[in-house]
């Protein structure tokens, strides 16, 4: 949609119509800001508050980190589920090279990669190359880093190393933006260094989804790989560097997880894997591939998170309530985009619904 | 010969029966005396069987009573339903809610039994009305209860773990005084006669695997894959609450958070390492229940084995890989290939004929 820069009306060009990935994406944003909003209004206090709109970033870092790469490999019509199994391990290893090996903080970082790399590469040949389900192998990665964290160490460890305490209570502030304590007095709002990783692998991974012909490959594949197969596009290849991806960023969500709260423990990072896949789908993800976007999941991890502090902050605190809300929005999401794309494909909603349903003036074809 | 060890390559059975032969050598040659069977005398003064043959088959009834179901919706559905654990969970409550709101006698037992098949039915369509009707991946519309279920279970039970004990509940989920066999055995092997007798003398097990393999073409051929699809989900739901009530009455209480806890997954293997494809089309039912032997026999091994159990998953990991990269086309493809070329000097290559 162009404007017309004197009259703002728009060129008599017919328009393109709005494509799913970015109607999807729409709703999530404006269903976030409408959820903020509300709540900012009918609450107020904490969600007035920036800090509080910034310990979404803080607590959540690692988990839209796993997000993002899962975002990648859910366009290529994939599933990756070992993100919090991996993340955890990461943590462990990271602890314990730092306590009982003597390591340096770069050295911890370069295992954290590692260990992702690795699960990752190992992912990726086993679901392009060999062809085996990506749900089974991804589970079989998750179990594996669940059950080696317990063989790294069974005893939860904490990082006593001085550099790495010193990197991990590092805040970047940020400035103009704060909120003023009992006494009066001025508090700048801080983020943590992990937030900054986080944000910069959003923006170079919907950089990469929109110029590289990587990412555009992506979607050509989630779309349909037969005819992208057909086109000249290395299916498995791509295929495989959206899992060895995915696997590096679950190592980096690790390290982010470990500056967070600077612990290894095996109950890390629990139900990370289907609050990531949550995450994406609020953002307008699809499963079947070909549609998403890494915006998209950002603010889906965001409403994600928004809807719990809301129900906490109604007065809902019985821990049921969340996980009942977190189904109920989820519920809303999945049907929404379900008719949404349907009816964008047959061009009317009564079209959807199955023949028993349909009434009214045309009420469908008759069986003779 | 060539021919008949490619046929044998491509039967779905192939990999489950192998495996589950692997690990039966593996065990006899680490101890002779692992799969010995002894009779001995419980704390109710019956004989029963016992020893590891046993534990297996005893322990893997639940997942192997539910990847029956998960093997219809896999078919029909191309997906998998990754909220049977929760919804069992939710099953079970309804169970013990309504054993503890009576004396328990045997038709208060079979009330509280179609109550909770009724209310896990009830659930099941709900993530079969969303797959079916809004055609949505099953992953992502059970994904709904996945996070719900369990705090549904835990809302039935008020927030506590109750617990309910009577020797008929005993005998449900440990053994019959005078049968030497567990319950959940008979009950496994009872349901699965039921679900052989519906597919051969039903055209369910057809219906369901023409709506996965090409769902227009069964819709042309007089099909309506919604209902095929809502049926799958109704039967997952049955077998769904049997697995949970026969867990409850097995350990006497019904915890929401730990009632067969990741079961999904191991319900998802089950069906995977049993020969049907992921994505939908030909199942193989027997080859889902062996899987879930399988499963069971691997843990049981390793816990002979003296692992620990939380590192058991990592083992159990390391082995599901290695069965999966075996089940995989492209290798299978590579071995038959490999064996022609070594026969080819023996085998005459047959006739291209019909």
């Amino acid at each position: 949609m162009k404007k017309n820069l004197l009259g703002g009306r728009t060129e008599k060009k017919p328009r393109e119509p709005i494509s799913n990935t970015n109607l999807l994406m729409t709703i999530t944003v404006c269903t976030f800001v409408g959820m903020y909003a509300i709540a900012m209004i009918v609450w107020g206090g904490g969600f007035l508050n920036p800090q509080q709109f910034l310990d979404l970033f803080n607590n959540n870092a690692y988990l839209l980190i796993i997000a993002c790469g899962l975002t990648m490999v859910m366009i290529s019509g994939g599933i990756d589920i070992s993100g919090g199994g991996i993340t955890a391990l990461v943590t462990m290893v990271c602890v314990v090279y730092l306590e009982d090996h003597g390591g340096t903080v770069a050295g911890s970082f370069l295992i954290s990669i590692g260990i992702g790399l690795a699960f990752g590469l190992v992912h990726g040949i086993l679901i392009s190359y060999l062809e085996i389900q990506p749900f089974i192998v991804t589970l079989a990665g998750m179990f594996f880093a669940r059950g080696m964290i317990t063989i790294v160490s069974i005893a939860p460890r904490t990082a006593t190393h001085e550099g790495f305490l010193r990197l991990k209570q590092l805040r970047v502030t940020i400035p103009g933006v704060g909120y003023y304590g009992k006494t009066g007095n001025f508090i700048p709002a801080k983020v943590e260094p992990g937030v900054i990783v986080a944000i910069v692998i959003v923006i170079a991974i919907a950089a990469i989804l929109k110029w590289t012909r990587f990412g555009r490959n992506l979607y050509a594949i989630g779309g349909n790989s037969h005819s992208a197969l057909t086109l000249g596009i290395n299916v498995k290849r791509t295929k495989f560097f959206a899992y060895v991806l995915a696997g590096l960023l679950s190592g980096i969500s690790g390290y982010v997880y470990l500056l967070h709260t600077g612990a290894g423990d095996a109950a890390n990072a629990t139900q990370a894997e289907m609050q990531a896949i949550a995450s994406n789908i609020i953002g307008g993800t699809l499963l079947t591939g070909g549609v998403g976007n890494v915006i998209g999941t950002l603010f889906g991890m965001l409403s994600l998170k928004t809807i719990t502090n809301i129900i906490i902050a109604s007065g809902l605190t019985k821990p049921y309530y969340q996980s009942i809300t977190t189904g109920l929005m989820l519920c809303f999401f999945i049907l929404l985009q379900s008719v949404i794309l349907a009816v964008r494909e047959k061009g009317s909603f009564r079209l959807l619904l199955p023949e028993w349903l349909k009434f009214g003036k045309t009420g469908g074809t008759k069986s003779g | 010969m060539g021919n008949g060890f490619k046929k044998l390559m491509r039967t779905q059975l192939v990999i489950p029966l192998f495996s589950l032969f692997l690990i039966i050598v593996f065990n006899l040659i680490r101890d002779v005396g692992f799969f010995s069977i002894s009779i001995v005398t419980n704390n109710q003064g019956n004989p029963v069987l016992s020893g590891n043959l046993i534990s297996i088959l005893n322990g893997a009834s639940a997942v192997a009573i539910m990847s029956i179901g998960m093997t219809f919706i896999t078919s029909s559905c191309k997906g998998q339903d990754i909220s049977v654990a929760a919804v069992a969970a939710i099953a079970g409550s309804v169970f013990v809610s309504v054993l503890r709101s009576y004396e328990i006698t045997v038709p208060v037992i079979i009330y509280a039994f179609l109550l909770s098949c009724l209310i896990s039915v009830v659930f099941s369509m709900f993530n079969g009305i969303l797959v079916a009707v809004f055609k949505i991946q099953p992953m992502i519309a059970t994904l709904i209860l996945f996070s719900a279920g369990r705090s549904i279970a835990y809302w039935i039970n008020g927030g506590a773990t109750p617990t309910v004990s009577s020797p008929l509940l005993s005998a449900i989920g440990g053994f019959i005084p005078g049968i030497p066999v567990p319950t959940p055995i008979i009950i496994m092997i009872i349901f699965l006669v039921l679900i052989s007798l519906v597919l051969r003398f039903t055209t369910l097990g057809l219906y369901t695997q023409v709506v996965g393999i090409n769902e227009g073409t069964a819709h042309l051929n007089g099909i309506n894959p919604v209902w095929v699809k809502l049926l799958a989900f109704v039967i997952s739901g049955v077998c769904v609450a049997t697995a949970g009530c026969i867990t409850v009455c097995r350990i006497g209480l019904i915890n929401h958070e730990t009632l067969l806890l990741d079961a999904e997954m191991d319900v998802i293997l089950a069906v995977a390492i049993g020969g049907t494809a992921l994505s939908g089309g030909k199942f193989n039912l027997y080859g889902s229940v062996i899987g879930a032997y399988i499963i069971q026999a691997l843990t049981v091994t390793l816990f002979a084995m003296k692992v620990p159990s939380a590192a058991v998953k990592a083992y159990k990991a390391a082995v599901i890989i290695i069965i999966v990269i075996f089940s995989s086309p492209v290798v299978k493809e590579f071995v038959v290939n490999l064996y022609k070329k070594m026969f080819k000097s023996r085998v005459k290559t047959p006739v291209k004929a019909s």
